[in-house]
Order: C-alpha cells, then structure tokens, then sequence
C-alpha cells in the first residue's frame, strides 16, 4: 500500500505475542490464517484502543474472520481462549483424536453436543460479542469432535478404504472418455478473433498508432465461451445403494475435470439429510477423497427423505451454488414416502433455479418400469431430461446420459404414462 | 459539502454518530469494522443477504464525510474496458482524418495527441484512482459475486497498490487511497486472497430494537405503533422457513406501502395486500396467505405486550 498509516505495533509485547498464539490456536481450529493477518490485527487493535472488550473482539474478528462459517469457531474459540489459555489446550487435547481420524463410540452428553453444535453449525449460532460469563458456565464443555448421534437415523460410514484394481482401471478408462457433457454458454467476455463478430476498436486503433496512424485492418473479436457448473445431488439411501459407490466415482472424476467441460463441479450427497462433499471431491487421490466423502455423509443406506433434502438444498445452498447458471444432475430413485406435494414444489423450485434439471433414475432399467411410485409422479413434470441409469453401474453410462444437452430422455415417454 | 477528513475521527462511537446524522442506524460490531477501515486503509468486504445495507453503507459514509462516491456495479463478464478506462476511439478516428486532410506529417506528435488525456473515457477505478478537492472519494464495488474470477484477480492488483496501468500513459497512481467497500449477496464464494486484503464483516439481520431504530430514521412519518407492528411482523417472519426471508430493506419499503394506504395498524387483510412488498417468491406468499398471515401477526403481537 502507498501510504498505510503510521500505526506501530501496539507496544505491549505481551499482547503482541498473545494475539500470535491467538492467531495459531484459530488456525488449528480451521481458520487459514497467515502471518499477514497477525500483523493486521496488531494493527488494529492498536487503532481500535483496548479498552472495551467488543470493540477488542470486533477488531480481530475483522482481521481472522473471511467466511460466514468462521464466525462460530471464531466466537468460540476467542471466548476460551482470551479468558484462560490453558482451558483452550484441554478444548485442542480433546478436539485430537477426531483429527487423527480415532473415533469412539461414545454417548455425547448434552453439553458436549450443545458445544460441538456451537462449533461446527456456524448458521444457528448466535454470533453477538461474548459476554463475560461465570466461569463455571464454560468449564464443562468438552470438545466432542466424533459425531452427534441422532436416535431415529440408521448412520452409517461407507468402507471407501480401497478401490479395486479392476475398478481403478475402470475408471481411469472412462475419465478418458469423458466427453463435454452439455454445450458450452456465450460469456459476455469478448476474446481476439480474426474473424469475429465485433470490432475490437482498442487494438485496431493500438495497432494504427504502431504504424504511425494509418488504419489498416480492423481487428475483430467474438464472444469467449465458458462451462457451466455442474451440481450433482446424489442419493445414497439403502434402496440406492448399489450404485452410489459408482456415482461418487464419477462424480470425483467430475469435479478433477476442471476446463474439460465444467468450471465447478458440486457435490451433494442426500438420504435423511443433505451433506456438501464438494470440498472432499477436490483430492486428487480418488480412494483418500471418497473416505472423506464417505465419513462426511452420515446417512449412508439409511432411508429417504427426498422432499426435505431438496427443501434444505433450496434453502442453503441453491442461491449459493447455482448463482451463475448450473447444470443440475439429480440422482435418486424417487422412492420417497414423504408429501408429495411439497416434494413437487421443492423439485418445481430446483428446476426454476437451475440451467438445466437432469434426472437419473436406475430404476428405469427395467423394462416394465411405469411411473407409479407418487414421489416419481410427483418429481417427474418438473425434471428437463429424465434418464434411464441402464446399467448406472458403469460411468460410462453416466458420462453419455449427460452428454446429449438437447433431449429429453424418456421424459414425454413416462409423462404420457401418467 | 463539508469534508471531514479521517483523521478527526477518532473513537468507534464517532463513526456509528456520523453514519446515524445520514440516516444510517449500525451497531457497534460495523462500526467497528468501519472504524478500521478508515483508519488502515484497509478495504471493507462486506457480505450479507440481500436487502440488509451493504451498499447503503457506502453512500452514507459518503454522505457522512463530504467525499465523492464512485460506483461500479459488477456483472458477468465486465472488463477493464467498462471498469477502469476506454479510448475514445470515434474521436481519435476523426483526429487521424483531420491530420490525414491537412496533411501534417508529424505522426510523433499525432501519435502524443491520441493517446493522452482528452482522448480517455475514465471508468470508475480510474476515476477513484484522481486526486479529488474533497479528499480520497469513496469506491463501491458493488455486488462482486456477480462478476467472474478474472476480474477478481485483476482487482487484487488494484486495490493492494491501488495503482492501475494504462500502456499508452504509464502508471496512475492514486495520490491517497480511496476508500474502498466490497459487497457479496453470497452467490458465489469470492477467492480468498482477494478477502484477504480486505476487513471482512458479515451484515446480519438487524435486532428488533435496531430496527426499529432503523424504521424511525427512514420511515419517520409512520407511527410508533404502526411501526412496532411492522417490525416485530417482519422480525418474526424471519423466523419462519421461507426461500427468502426479508431484509431491512423490505421492511422500509413495506412501512412506505402501509403509509402510502393510510393504514394505522396491521391486521390479515392490509398484510395480505401489501405482502408483495416483503416477500418475494410466489411460494413464500403463497404460504402466508389465510390463517398463516393471521398466526404471525397475533405471535408478534404478543412478542410486543411482553417486551
């Protein structure tokens, strides 16, 4: 910056060196934090006084916090540690063995479920300046970083350790063939052609002024086209289960073919409840992302509830994911027994949002398969292309059901079975 | 316009009275953040819902310290061509003409008069970028999720040295900073080494104290009751499940409709009229309609008789 203002460092260096400790004990909870954003808070607190506890808390909450989801650890973990430093060891000791991937079957006390809720469900937490509170209030409150149980939900953890070798190859072979799936959108980014469209009139006139003002050619440009992105929502439920292992194969080769026919590729996975994995999907190690992805998803072939899964899609994440133009590619067997009316206005509001609705359903590779099931009546009107999932279990059906952009699938066939 | 330069300001509670004389209510969190901004010169990234006073916040601090407000609205695709500067290539063209028709050959010097100042159309970087009588104009960046990775990488370089290059002319760069405030409804994650350069804050729905602090200072002709209804129908609203909850923005617009119908006090019927005016999406409004408007009303209004 050319002139940052003369604030020094604060001159108490106990302070400074607190707020290093600070910024080490937030990057251990998750917060990517470098050097850079130390010295920022040095700097502001410096600026914004020590005098008031918010003001103290507001300062470096500007400085560490980037995302809307921090804001809970960042509340938490401020909270733990400018009271007591050692409290906040005990909190990481606990917090350890998740991290190493130990996880015991324990009942959480109601607690620890209330403090871990508090540290990883950024969306229900109040986030207001703490205030000071009685120090028995937090001294109970143990870090339970394995998973909350819920009663009535049969959670399951996928075996993703290892791939086969046939599998491996398998899809490898298929990644190679993925084609680009759906046709490409005219950006408004304009890029040099010599036989474009409009008039690029900065590099005509750039060009003439090179050759001393004489106007030769007029150099043209034509729209730069990009990929869409593509949302892949993918059940998981007991009835699917033969063929989400495959799906999440396709969907990881999906998202590491960046440039070759998608800019963003978002994974969901759904039974009981919605879980992103899209983070997850980013390794590049198949077998190392799919037991993220596996561990993550805790409602592996348990049961479906297909409404309120897309319901909390729609809420949370549609207007995040689907902002610029997705294509949305739904994977279920629609066997759903929840309100079919509200499973038809979440899956009409899907496709109003979405590029484009695709549907997938293995069922359809039976023969006799008629629309009967009310959650497939319900969903089926509003999906753009419904298509059979023939033999799911190969990508390559996967891969070339998507990549005709124009048909409709079976679609017209089932909606006049009606 | 009265300038207030930066350096006057000095305590938090300085910045919220300033912000509050515009007609803008915060609480003490953004002003904070607001308070730092000025004084390190730091961007403010603002992120928030829409409808909850990200952009207002510019146009008041603006307003609040006399200083030029420069906006640039983002869209898919916009370039350096629409957001820092562009030729004027219809006049540089008739200058070629005319130096062609009157035959000078001095083409040094054509070439000096094309491309210098006369012939630049300044965008809104490059204007933030000029020195400016009332000091450092305010830079609003608005909406940048609705614009795309390259342009978010060539804003990296503006706002960490807050310079821009033009080939023809050099290096132009700002003789004091601009202030610079960010806004994202969220569409999209915007890249994190561009967050990094910038305060962040998160802009919250507000509490029904401010907002009905809020209502006072932008709706001031409706009436107390009339305007604690209206908060407390909105605020428990919120707390409902719908695709998209009201912002504060709704909420003055809603009490500006109530007025405009001379209504004195809520009831099903005005609600049911007047519900465009907050919700947004036929499927919320369609939820609301019958006894679910009535239940919300008679919920708030009983949040009212305890508080």
């Amino acid at each position: 910056m050319p002139d940052t203002p003369p604030f020094s460092l604060p001159d108490n260096p106990k302070l400074v060196q607190n707020l290093i400790h600070f910024a080490r004990a937030l990057r251990k909870a998750g917060l990517p934090l470098g050097p850079g954003r130390v010295l920022d808070a040095a700097k502001a607190v410096a600026a914004a006084g020590f005098t008031s506890r918010e003001d103290f808390y507001w300062a470096l909450h500007a400085c560490f916090v980037s995302k809307p989801e921090q804001r809970a650890v960042f509340a938490q973990v401020f909270r733990l540690f400018w009271r007591d430093p050692r409290y906040l060891e005990q909190m990481m000791a606990a917090m350890l063995p998740a991290i190493r991937g130990v996880q015991e079957e324990r009942s959480a006390k109601p607690a620890e479920k209330r403090a871990a809720e508090a540290l990883l469900d950024g969306m229900q937490t109040p986030t207001e300046a703490p205030e000071a509170e009685e120090e028995e209030d937090g001294s109970e409150i143990e870090i339970d970083s394995t998973r909350t149980i819920s009663a009535e939900e049969r959670l399951r953890t996928l075996d993703f350790e290892q791939m086969s070798t046939a599998e491996t190859a398998a899809a490898k072979r298929i990644l190679a063939q993925l084609k680009l799936p759906v046709q490409p959108i005219q950006s408004r980014r304009l890029i040099a052609a010599s036989r474009g469209e409009q008039a690029d009139w900065r590099r005509t006139l750039r060009t003439a002024a090179r050759q001393g003002g004489d106007l030769q050619d007029m150099a043209r440009a034509k729209r730069r086209i990009r990929w869409p992105n593509l949302v892949v929502l993918c059940d998981i439920s007991g009835s699917m289960s033969q063929y989400s292992r495959v799906i999440l194969h396709f969907l990881h080769a999906a998202a590491n073919a960046k440039g070759r026919g998608w800019a963003k590729v978002h994974g969901f996975t759904f039974g009981t409840r919605l879980t992103n994995i899209s983070r997850h999907l980013a390794q590049r190690d198949v077998d190392a992302a799919l037991a993220a992805a596996g561990a993550e998803a805790q409602d592996w072939e348990g049961g479906t509830r297909i409404g309120d899964c897309l319901h909390a899609f729609n809420r949370d994440w549609s207007r995040r994911v689907m902002g610029q133009g997705a294509v949305v590619l739904l994977i279920t067997d629609g066997l759903d027994r929840g309100d079919a009316d509200a499973l038809g206005r979440e899956m009409q509001r899907l496709q109003l949002s979405s590029r484009r609705l695709i549907w997938l359903n293995p069922l359809l590779r039976w023969d006799g398969f008629a629309p009967r099931a009310q959650g497939i009546r319900a969903m089926l009107p509003f999906a753009d292309s419904f298509r059979a999932g023939h033999s799911i279990a190969s990508l390559q059906e996967l891969a070339d059901a998507i990549s005709c952009p124009q048909d409709q699938g079976d679609k017209a066939r089932l909606m006049a079975m009606l | 316009m009265q300038t207030k330069s930066i350096e006057q300001i000095a305590a938090i509670e300085q910045v919220q009275e300033l912000l509050s004389q515009q007609g803008y209510i915060c609480d003490r969190a953004l002003a904070t953040v607001v308070f730092l901004s000025l004084k390190l010169g730091r961007p403010l990234f603002l992120e928030g819902e829409a409808g909850t006073g990200k952009t207002e916040i510019a146009k008041a601090l603006a307003a609040a310290l006399g200083r030029r407000l420069i906006r640039l609205q983002c869209y898919e695709g916009l370039d350096a061509a629409s957001a820092v500067y562009e030729w004027n290539f219809a006049a540089q063209m008739i200058a070629i003409r005319t130096a062609e028709a009157a035959g000078s050959a001095d083409r040094k010097a054509l070439q000096a008069e094309l491309f210098s100042d006369d012939y630049l159309v300044e965008r809104p970087l490059l204007q933030a970028m000029r020195p400016d009588e009332h000091g450092a104009p305010v830079l609003l960046i608005d909406e940048l999720d609705r614009t795309d990775e390259p342009f978010e990488a060539f804003l990296l370089e503006a706002l960490s040295d807050f310079q821009v290059t033009i080939p023809e002319l050099g290096t132009i760069q700002a003789p004091e900073p601009p202030i610079v405030v960010l806004t994202s409804n969220r569409t999209r994650e915007v890249h994190d080494a561009l967050k990094r350069r910038c305060l962040y804050h998160w802009v919250d729905y507000p509490d029904f104290q401010r907002e009905l602090d809020i209502l006072h200072a932008r709706a001031p002709q409706a009436s107390e009751q009339l305007s604690r209804e209206i908060v407390a129908f909105v605020q428990s609203l919120r707390t409902e499940d719908l695709f998209k909850k009201p912002g504060v923005a709704e909420t003055i617009d809603w009490a500006n409709c109530l007025l405009a119908l001379d209504a004195i006090a809520l009831s099903p019927a005005v609600i049911a009229d007047t519900l465009g005016a907050i919700l947004k999406y036929q499927d919320d409004i369609a939820r609301l309609h019958g006894s679910e408007a009535k239940r919300i009303l008679d919920q708030a209004r009983a949040g009212l008789d305890t508080a």
